[in-house]
C-alpha cells in the first residue's frame, strides 16, 4: 500500500537523508524478518517518515494556540517550537528540550490555553533516526477548552535528558519514572527517578528496539517454535 | 457384619481416609489472585457458581492458616519471589493450582517481564488451562484437588510412595519425546 | 541543621538483637533539638509493607506505611508486581492480535482497553467515519455492560475489604448478569477480543435483544439492594464519610481523573465532551458530587449503573432496528472476515464463510489469508485518542511504521494515574481508612503495570 510518508528505494547502501522536521520512523528492508528473504522483495528498501510539518493555515483552533504560544515565547518561540504537525486531526508541537518547561508553564497557566491536565509521557524509540532516536510525547489536555494537543520532545541515544515536568504537571511524577524505566530517558529535576515497574535491580531499558523480547522457544511434543521476536515474520 | 445381627454403633475405616475426608472437605484457599483469573476466582466465590458447597469459600489472607494456594495470573519477575515465600509460609499439608495459562506456562505472554509458568517457582499439583478459565473449569480443578487430598498418605510410608513416584516420574517418557499422538 | 536518623533496627530481621542502639548523625544545630527529635522519632513509630500479597490491596501492589500509634505518617506504593509487557508485545503482533493483548491489561474493564486501541488503529488508518452504526451501537453495549460490571466490582470488593461480604455477593450477583449476556454475544466472559478494529468480531445473535430487556430489571435490582444496604448504614457511613478527600486543586495538580474527579465537582465526562462511537446521540447524565468523599464516590458509581442501564435499554432499541447491518468496515483488506460458530469439533470459521471463501470468491480467499496471515497496513504517523474508563480517562498512543505490526502502542492507565494520589488520600489519616482510599481510587492493577 503506497503511503504519503514511505520512499522506497531499490538497492542496498542507501543513507537516509531526513527532511526537516521530521523522524525517520523506520527503515524496512524486504518483506520479511528472517534469515533468508526469498519473497522477490528482498532488495526494496522502504525509508518511513513521520508526517511532514504543517503549514499555515493549521486548520480550527490550532492555529489560536500556536499563535498564543508564539506570543508568550517571544523571541524563543523559533528555537522551542522546532515543528508543527497536524496530522489525522491532531496537533504535535515539537518542543527543544531546553524549552520544554517554560512551554508547559505557559500552555497550563494562560487563560487562552489553559491545558491543565497532563496525560503522561509516552516514550518512542527511532533507533534509524540518528541523533534523535528517543522521542518523549505528552498528551495534554484542556477541560475548559476542551482541547488535546499532544507535545513531542526528541533527545539522542547520546544524551538522553529531558528537564522534568512534575514542577508544572505533577501528575507526571510517575509516568516520568515509567519512561525511565522503559527507555532510558533522564529527566532531570525529577524528585526520584527510580523504577517503577521493573525490579529494581534491573539491568537494561525493556522498551528499547534494542533489547529483545526476551521469550523463550515453545516446546511442544518434540516441535520448537521460537520466541515471537525470533520467528520469521512479515516486515 | 451380618443382616441377622444388629449392626454396632461403630465406624471402621483407615485414619487416612478420615484424614483426607477431612482435608478435602474444608480446604482453604490463600488470596493469591494476581490478574484476571483473580477475578474469575472471586467469581466462583460468589452465589452463582458457590465453591462454599465444597467448603472452599473461606479465602485466608494468612497463609498459615490456608491450604491451597491457586495461584491466579501472570506471575511477573517482580513477583515471583515473593510466590515462594508465601508458598513457603503455608504449612503443610499444602496443595498448589495454577489456574489459568499464564500461571501454568507463561501464557500468551512469552516475554521479558513473566515467569514462564509458575512451576518453575513452586511446585504445582494441577495445572487448570484457561484464559481465563470458567468458574466452572475452577471447579472442576478444585474437585481434582480434593481427589488428592483424599489419597493424600500421611502416615510413615509416605516418603516411600513419594520416592516411588519421583522414581517413575523420572523413568517415564518426557512429553517433549511424545511422538505419534496427533495421528 | 540537619540530622540523620537511622534506626538499625527497623528494617533488621527477626532475631538480630545485637543490642545496639538507634544512630544519630548530627551536623551542627542545638543539642536539646536533637535530643527533642530522637525521642520524637524513637517513639511509637513503625514502619511496615502492605505487601503484593494481601486481601485489601485490589490485585499485587506493594504499601509500605509508616504510622505513629494508628496514624499514617507516610505512604508510598510499590507497583511493577503485575508488569506483563504488553506494550512491547504488542510490537511483534499484527494490529488485530493487539486486541487480544491489551484487553488484559484492565482485565476488569477490558472492553475499554480494546475499544481505545481499535480508535486509535481507525485513526491512524482515517476510517472513524467509516465505521458502521451497528458496529458503534454494540461497541457501547459493551462498554456500558463492562462498565456496570466494574463499577460492581468495585463496590463489592470494597465491601469485602470492610468486612460487608454480603455486598460483595450480592454485586457479583449483578455483575453475573451482565456477563451472562456479554458472554452470549461475544462468547466469552472476560478478556473477549471483541472490539476489533474496523468494527466488532461478530454479530449479535438474534436472541440477545430479549436477553438484555431481562437483564436490565434484574440489575437494577441488584444495584438497589446495593443502595438499600450500604448507603443508610451507619457503620458504612461512619467508615466512608469524609474519608479520603481529593478536593478539587489536588485532583486538578494530580491529573485525576474519573469519579475522583467527578466528587469533587467537575463533571469532566470524555463520553459527553468529546463523544465517541455515537455516545452524543445517546441520552444520559452524568453524576457530579462536590462532596469529594470516599461516601459521594460510592454513591456516584452506583448512580453512573443505573445511567448505563438507561444507556443498555437504548442500545437494545437500536439493535432491534438495524437488524441485518454490516458490524465490520466495507473496506475488505482492513475487515475481519470471518464469523466464527461453534461446530461439531469445537469453535471455527462458520459454514457460510467457508462456502463463501472456497467455493464462491476468490478476492474473499486471498483476503482472508493476507488478513490472518499478514494482517492489514497502517499508513505511517502516530495517533493520540482516549475513552472514559469507569476509573478515569483512558488514553492510548501509537505509532506506526507503515506495517502491519505496531511500532510504539502506549496506554495512559488512569489506575496508573490516580494512584499517584493514595499518598494524599491517607497521610495523617486512620490506619484503617488506607482500605478505604486504595477501595476508593478503584484502580487495578492490571492496568496499572501492564
Amino acid at each position: 500500500m503506497s503511503d504519503a510518508n514511505e520512499m522506497a528505494t531499490t538497492g542496498a547502501g542507501l543513507d537516509a537523508v531526513v527532511p526537516e522536521g521530521r523522524t525517520l520512523i523506520n527503515v524496512r528492508k524486504g518483506q520479511f524478518v528472517a534469515d533468508a528473504d526469498t519473497s522477490g522483495y528482498e532488495g526494496l528498501t522502504r525509508f518511513v517518515y513521520s508526517p511532514a510539518a504543517a503549514q499555515r493555515p493549521f486548520g480550527s483552533w490550532f492555529d489560536q494556540v500556536v499563535d498564543v504560544l508564539e506570543e508568550l515565547l517571544g523571541d524563543k518561540a523559533a528555537d522551542a517550537i522546532e515543528a508543527v504537525v497536524v496530522d489525522r486531526d491532531q496537533l504535535t508541537l515539537h518542543i527543544a528540550r531546553a524549552h520544554l518547561v517554560e512551554v508547559c508553564k505557559h500552555l497550563r497557566d494562560d487563560q487562552d490555553l489553559r491545558f491543565e491536565f497532563c496525560l503522561g509521557v509516552s516514550g518512542v524509540h527511532y533507533p534509524a533516526h540518528s541523533g534523535r532516536e528517543l522521542h518523549a510525547v505528552y498528551p495534554i489536555q484542556s477541560i475548559t477548552h476542551n482541547r488535546r494537543l499532544c507535545i513531542e520532545v526528541s533527545v539522542p541515544d547520546a544524551d538522553p535528558h529531558i528537564p522534568s515536568v512534575t514542577t508544572v504537571y505533577p501528575a507526571n511524577n510517575w509516568h516520568e519514572r515509567e519512561t525511565w524505566d522503559f527507555f532510558g530517558i533522564i529527566f532531570d529535576g525529577h524528585p526520584g527517578l527510580a523504577r517503577i515497574e521493573m525490579p529494581d535491580d534491573w539491568v537494561g531499558h525493556p522498551q528499547r528496539k534494542d533489547y529483545p523480547l526476551g521469550g523463550i522457544p515453545i516446546e511442544y511434543k518434540g516441535a520448537e517454535i521460537p520466541s515471537p521476536d525470533q520467528r520469521r515474520q512479515y516486515r | 457384619m451380618t443382616d441377622s445381627a444388629p449392626t454396632p454403633p461403630f465406624i471402621v475405616g483407615k485414619l487416612e481416609d478420615f484424614a483426607g475426608w477431612a482435608r478435602a472437605g474444608s480446604m482453604w484457599p490463600a488470596t493469591f489472585g494476581l490478574a484476571c483469573c483473580a477475578i474469575e476466582m472471586m467469581g466462583t466465590g460468589t452465589p452463582r457458581f458457590d465453591i462454599a458447597r465444597f467448603g472452599m469459600e473461606v479465602f485466608r489472607g494468612s497463609p498459615r492458616q490456608a491450604d491451597i494456594m491457586i495461584v491466579a495470573g501472570r506471575v511477573s519477575q517482580k513477583m515471583a519471589p515473593i510466590v515462594r515465600q508465601v508458598y513457603d509460609q503455608m504449612a503443610e499439608p499444602k496443595w498448589v493450582l495454577a489456574m489459568g495459562v499464564c500461571a501454568s506456562s507463561g501464557g500468551m505472554f512469552n516475554n521479558y517481564a513473566i515467569v514462564q509458568g509458575v512451576d518453575h517457582v513452586v511446585p504445582v499439583d494441577i495445572y487448570l488451562p484457561g484464559c481465563p478459565p470458567r468458574p466452572e473449569m475452577l471447579i472442576h480443578a478444585l474437585l481434582k484437588v480434593q481427589e488428592l487430598a483424599k489419597e493424600k498418605p500421611m502416615l510413615r510410608h509416605r516418603k516411600e510412595i513419594a520416592a516411588a513416584a519421583e522414581a517413575a516420574a523420572l523413568a517415564a517418557t518426557p512429553t517433549s519425546d511424545m511422538k505419534g499422538l496427533l495421528r | 541543621m540537619t540530622t540523620d536518623y537511622t534506626a538499625t533496627h527497623a528494617t533488621s530481621g527477626l532475631g538480630d538483637d545485637d543490642g545496639t542502639a538507634p544512630e544519630f548523625t548530627v551536623y551542627g544545630g542545638d543539642w536539646s533539638e536533637v535530643a527533642e527529635e530522637a525521642a520524637r522519632l524513637g517513639g511509637q513509630r513503625l514502619v511496615f509493607n502492605m505487601g503484593p500479597q494481601h486481601p485489601s490491596t485490589h490485585g499485587v501492589l506493594r504499601i509500605m506505611l509508616e504510622v505513629e500509634g494508628e496514624r499514617v505518617t507516610e505512604l508510598r506504593a510499590g507497583i511493577g508486581y503485575l508488569h506483563t509487557g504488553i506494550e512491547k508485545n504488542m510490537e511483534f503482533r499484527t494490529w488485530t492480535q493487539g486486541v487480544t493483548f491489551c484487553t488484559r491489561m484492565d482485565y476488569v474493564a477490558s472492553m475499554f482497553n480494546e475499544a481505545v486501541y481499535c480508535m486509535g488503529v481507525e485513526r491512524l488508518l482515517g476510517i472513524t467515519d467509516d465505521i458502521p452504526d451497528r458496529a458503534n451501537v454494540l461497541r457501547v453495549l459493551m462498554m456500558e455492560l463492562t462498565r456496570i460490571g466494574s463499577h460492581l466490582v468495585a463496590i463489592g470488593t470494597g465491601g469485602n475489604e470492610m468486612g460487608a461480604t454480603t455486598v460483595m455477593t450480592t454485586s457479583f450477583i449483578g455483575r453475573e448478569e451482565t456477563l451472562k449476556v456479554i458472554e452470549h454475544i461475544t462468547g466469552l466472559r472476560t478478556n473477549n477480543a471483541y472490539i476489533r478494529p474496523g468494527g466488532v468480531a461478530t454479530d449479535a445473535p438474534d436472541d440477545s435483544i430479549a436477553m438484555i430487556r431481562a437483564m436490565i430489571p434484574k440489575v437494577k435490582a441488584r444495584l438497589d439492594e446495593l443502595a438499600y444496604l450500604q448507603l443508610e448504614n451507619p457503620i458504612f457511613k461512619g467508615r466512608l464519610k469524609g474519608v479520603a478527600v481529593l478536593d478539587l486543586a489536588a485532583c486538578m495538580a494530580l491529573g485525576v481523573t474519573g469519579p475522583i474527579l467527578r466528587s469533587a465537582g467537575v463533571p469532566y465526562d470524555l463520553r459527553k465532551s468529546e463523544p465517541y462511537a455515537g455516545y452524543e446521540t445517546y441520552d444520559f447524565q452524568v453524576p457530579t458530587s462536590t462532596d469529594a468523599d470516599a461516601y459521594s464516590r460510592v454513591v456516584l458509581r452506583l448512580e453512573e449503573c443505573y445511567e448505563s442501564l438507561k444507556i443498555v435499554s437504548q442500545c437494545a432499541d437500536r439493535l432491534e432496528a438495524s437488524m441485518g447491518e454490516p458490524i465490520m468496515v466495507a473496506d475488505k483488506k482492513i475487515a475481519w472476515p470471518s464469523q466464527l460458530s461453534v461446530g461439531a469439533d469445537g469453535q471455527g470459521n462458520s459454514f457460510e464463510h467457508i462456502r463463501h471463501i472456497m467455493g464462491e470468491s476468490m478476492e474473499a480467499l486471498v483476503h482472508h489469508f493476507k488478513l490472518v496471515t499478514e494482517g492489514f497496513p497502517v499508513p505511517a504517523g502516530q495517533a493520540y485518542v482516549a475513552v472514559e474508563n469507569p476509573k478515569g480517562t483512558l488514553g492510548c498512543h501509537v505509532v506506526s511504521d507503515g506495517g502491519t505490526k505496531p511500532w510504539r502502542a502506549h496506554f495512559r492507565d488512569p489506575g496508573f494515574n490516580n494512584l499517584q494520589a493514595l499518598s494524599m488520600l491517607t497521610e495523617g489519616g486512620q490506619l484503617a481508612d488506607v482500605v478505604v482510599a486504595i477501595a476508593t481510587i478503584d484502580m487495578v492493577l492490571g492496568g496499572v503495570d501492564r
